[in-house]
């Protein structure tokens, strides 16, 4: 497995804002990784600089072991535009020729339509087709030049069930074939079906660097709402990993397993009212998790995200 | 499902192009051409957007001045009209082109992905230019057909070409101020000063109205404007005679005053777009 991309050390300042707090992070060849975190986490400014469109405040940032501001360095590497980018006026046929002639060894037009199924609209202006089939055109640029990394930024979103598993399944064919995938989405079922590896960001930072199976054992935490006199008591309780105090004297435990919680809470008698039940956001679970250790310290974690809101 | 193989030519079906012949496949020069065509093709796409900057200059000659015989028959006066109305065609085109293009551009996220696309700087900077050339010089020939076929302006072949040469050279600050106006506001704020712009200099800088019909005053504030400057410069190297200095010190002067106007509001702009 060689290195394809690499942060070293790298942080990135938007005025007062850390958007990329002291990353470091390999990209090898073969894999498809998933970047997976809230919105605001930092994902997205990760992937523009290792497109060259941002240079990082600090550290640094390699790509093929050059520098990816270097036009010749990104021979290797296919991104998308967004979708609401594609020039309206121009024909599906014409963006895809356009864009393959950058590259040395681009695909022919035909075979990148037919992948991505978009055989039928070649002849059609870009601003004439569905939101569906400019997402698959925008992500079809990518694989353009047959690149050796790709990088997909939240290819998915805002797409029905269908259209997501038809993208996912052209995802997977081109990795099948050779390239090196990087794709950001905050949704933790992207990420499931696409990735092999998963890095979570929050705030900047890297809070997990996992396979999807270990990553998904340690998020899928749910809320546990309630009222009591005795909160100890419940942090007690098998499963609970972590607790937040509100202001409105109801306390909130996250817990592996919710209905195991509410069993167990039933049978130790601990008295409780106002009782309710929800999965905690990826954002939740990760601050919680992160803080696992000490309750305490999780909590002030939670109570302070709060106040940046 | 068809197999995927690398074609080198990678041409779409029904989309007959030639490829560039000079420099490597994806070199500068080819990647040049490749950009230019692009923008081209975007141009023509709305038909709308070429009625301005191709037909409005020799429609003009043709209503304002070919039944003004006093001029349309004098083959001096009816050359600088030309002449005048193609600084204008060329002027136009930088502008609009220049101005309107950058300023979408900033608003649409194609820019960025552009960007990340193994294509240098260079290659888009000189593809809008050539672009832009073309469509300038798509401009000034009916001007010049009209010119030849309904008045007696009249010119040799070499001093045809030394006036394109000269059109050029005089039409960088015209680019310089497009780029500007691209970089300095929004698209709809764009298309309302380039408009003002260009009636403005075309006015003043003698492209409608022969200076010699001006006030006193006017045909002085017309001597530092670029496009009195460029309509002088390009009547000496069509009609020969004597070049003043104000004409081209005046020219250098705009070129250099613009230029760092525009790349002072091009790294600015970098600055913004990135925060």
């Amino acid at each position: 497995m060689t290195v394809l991309a690499r942060l070293d050390a790298v942080t990135r300042r938007f005025g007062e804002v850390l958007a990329v707090d002291d990353v470091t992070l390999d990209i090898h060849s073969g894999s498809i990784l998933g970047l997976l975190g809230p919105n605001g986490a930092g994902k997205s400014t990760v992937l523009t600089m290792l497109q060259g469109l941002r240079r990082p405040s600090s550290g640094t940032v390699s790509l093929f072991g050059g520098s990816p501001g270097d036009y010749r360095t990104r021979q290797k590497l296919g991104c998308t535009p967004q979708e609401t980018a594609l020039p309206p006026t121009l024909r599906v046929g014409e963006v895809i020729d356009f864009v393959g002639r950058h590259f040395e060894h681009p695909l022919t037009t035909a075979a990148v339509a037919d992948e991505f199924g978009l055989g039928e609209v070649l002849k059609r202006q870009t601003g004439a087709l569905s939101g569906g089939q400019k997402r698959r055109l925008s992500v079809a640029l990518a694989f353009v030049g047959q690149p050796r990394l790709v990088l997909l930024d939240e290819p998915t979103t805002g797409l029905d069930v269908d259209a997501r598993r038809t993208l996912w399944d052209a995802v997977r064919r081109q990795h099948d074939r050779g390239a090196t995938v990087v794709v950001t989405s905050h949704y933790l079922e992207e990420i499931e079906a696409l990735a092999e590896r998963v890095v979570v960001m929050a705030h900047g930072r890297v809070i997990a660097d996992d396979t999807v199976s270990a990553v998904i054992n340690q998020v899928s935490l749910r809320q546990v709402r309630l009222v009591t006199e005795h909160p100890d008591r419940v942090s007690g309780l098998p499963g609970v990993v972590a607790r937040e105090t509100g202001d409105d004297g109801a306390t909130t435990f996250y817990a592996t397993d919710s209905d195991r919680l509410i069993e167990e809470l039933v049978r130790s008698g601990i008295p409780f009212a106002g009782l309710t039940v929800r999965g905690a956001t990826l954002e939740e679970a990760f601050l919680t998790l992160t803080g696992a250790t000490d309750a305490a310290a999780s909590s002030t974690q939670i109570a302070q995200k709060e106040m940046h809101r | 499902m068809s197999t995927l193989t690398p074609t080198p030519a990678g041409t779409a079906p029904g989309t007959p192009t030639r490829r560039p012949t000079l420099g490597s496949r994806t070199g500068i020069l080819a990647l040049t051409l490749l950009h230019a065509r692009i923008i081209l093709l975007e141009t023509f796409r709305i038909p709308a957007a070429l009625i301005g900057s191709l037909v409005f200059p020799g429609l003009s000659l043709l209503f304002f001045v070919v039944p003004q015989r006093a001029i349309a028959d004098n083959p001096e006066f009816a050359t600088q009209a030309v002449i005048a109305l193609s600084v204008f065609a060329l002027m136009s085109n930088s502008l609009f082109s220049f101005g309107l293009n950058i300023a979408a551009n900033r608003e649409q996220p194609w820019d960025p992905y552009l960007r990340t696309l193994p294509v240098p700087g260079v290659s888009r900077v000189l593809g809008q230019i050539c672009s832009t050339g073309l469509m300038g010089l798509a401009s000034i020939l009916p001007v010049i057909a009209i010119g030849a076929l309904f008045t007696a302006a009249e010119a040799s072949v070499l001093g045809v070409l030394a006036g394109i040469v000269a059109l050029g050279i005089s039409a960088l600050p015209f680019m310089f101020i497009g780029i500007s106006i691209g970089y300095s506001m929004s698209s709809k704020a764009a298309i309302a000063v380039v408009q003002i712009v260009m009636f403005g200099l075309a006015f003043a800088g003698g492209l409608f109205l022969p200076p010699y019909l001006f006030a006193d005053w006017l045909d002085t504030l017309s001597k530092f404007l670029p496009s009195r400057q460029a309509r002088e410069f390009v009547i000496w190297a069509v009609q020969g005679g004597e070049l003043e200095p104000w004409v081209w010190i005046g020219i250098l002067a705009w070129t250099a005053a613009t230029f760092a106007l525009a790349l002072l509001l091009f790294r600015r702009d970098e600055g913004r777009r990135y925060r």
